[in-house]
């Protein structure tokens, strides 16, 4: 991540600070609290509360840029995909495993679209999931994703793969549309 | 049949076919030929099994206070699952360990090669 500077008055820049307890993971690290009590009593709340804000002092995160609107039916649609996806996943693998112990494979490049770390975060950890391919590098500098993909038998399956993979980042783009800013930038 | 039974079924067959899942992804971590191969093995129905048998012990418990905390293990389970693969796909492609013969397209080792090894992606 390459790092934000400010400058100070005497014109020497240092790099910019950012408040370490942020409200979305405060948030987030009270809820597991409370999943993890499996209670919502006022003192569970208050020690979530607590303990979120201590971890978020020792382990301070720069903040996630989220993108700026979400659409919920593109959203439920992306995450219903998503689920009939990891159910086609796991039969596909299993047919192969249990059928075929020799497979051709290959490794895809896929230059995304967007300039978003977090479309490249979510687009990576869904294609993990999905049918035949895990990602084994991910460049943020060009927003290329190298993925191992399982069951290819030529180069026109690859092909194939590679336009699968971007139609998801559009439907992740859909469903989550970034600010405009950044899709100057892009 | 009442309610309690259907449930009891449902929940008899998602944890069997969660364990048969994880029983396949656990041949197919034996069968498969390199270890890329294997990590599509170890993730995928591996992830759906712990999903399913999560799935039938919320329904054979039946008791809204674990909702939360079922609900979470597969959260867990789904976001660790993708780091794991990653990374130990990224360190076996670095490290040299993959079979280029089972590769039919590798557009990655065209870049690793021309360029100089550094630290961060």
């Amino acid at each position: 991540m390459s790092p934000v500077t400010r400058t100070r008055r005497d014109g020497t820049s240092r790099p910019a600070r950012h408040r370490a307890v942020q409200l979305p993971a405060v948030v987030v690290l009270t809820l597991v609290w409370l999943a993890l009590w499996g209670s919502v009593a006022p003192l569970y709340v208050l020690g979530g509360v607590l303990v979120a804000v201590g971890t978020c002092l020792v382990f301070p995160l720069p903040p996630v840029d989220l993108a700026a609107r979400v659409r919920p039916l593109l959203l439920l649609a992306l995450l219903g995909r998503f689920l009939v996806d990891v159910v086609r996943a796991s039969v596909q693998v299993s047919r192969v495993v249990l059928t075929r112990g020799h497979v051709r494979n290959a490794v895809v490049a896929v230059d995304l679209e967007s300039s978003s770390d977090f479309v490249l975060t979510l687009v990576a950890a869904m294609l993990s999931l999905v049918p035949g391919s895990v990602v084994v590098e991910a460049r943020r500098s060009t927003h290329t994703l190298y993925l191992h993909v399982l069951d290819v038998p030529d180069a026109e399956a690859a092909e194939a793969f590679r336009r699968s993979a971007l139609e998801l980042e559009q439907r992740v783009l859909a469903a989550l549309p970034p600010r405009a800013s950044e899709e100057v930038v892009a | 049949m009442t309610w309690t039974v259907a449930l009891d079924v449902a929940a008899a067959a998602c944890l069997l076919t969660g364990a048969l899942l994880a029983l396949i992804a656990a041949i197919g971590v034996l069968r498969m030929p390199d270890l890329l191969s294997r990590m599509h093995a170890a993730t995928k129905p591996q992830v759906l099994g712990t999903v399913l048998v999560v799935l039938g012990v919320g329904l054979g418990l039946r008791d809204p206070s674990t909702v939360a905390l079922l609900a979470l293990v597969v959260v867990l389970q789904m976001t660790t699952s993708v780091v794991s693969s990653h990374l130990i796909g990224r360190a076996s492609f670095r490290a040299g360990q993959v079979r280029h013969d089972l590769l039919v397209v590798d557009e990655l080792s065209e870049v690793l090669d021309h360029e100089e090894p550094r630290g961060a992606p």
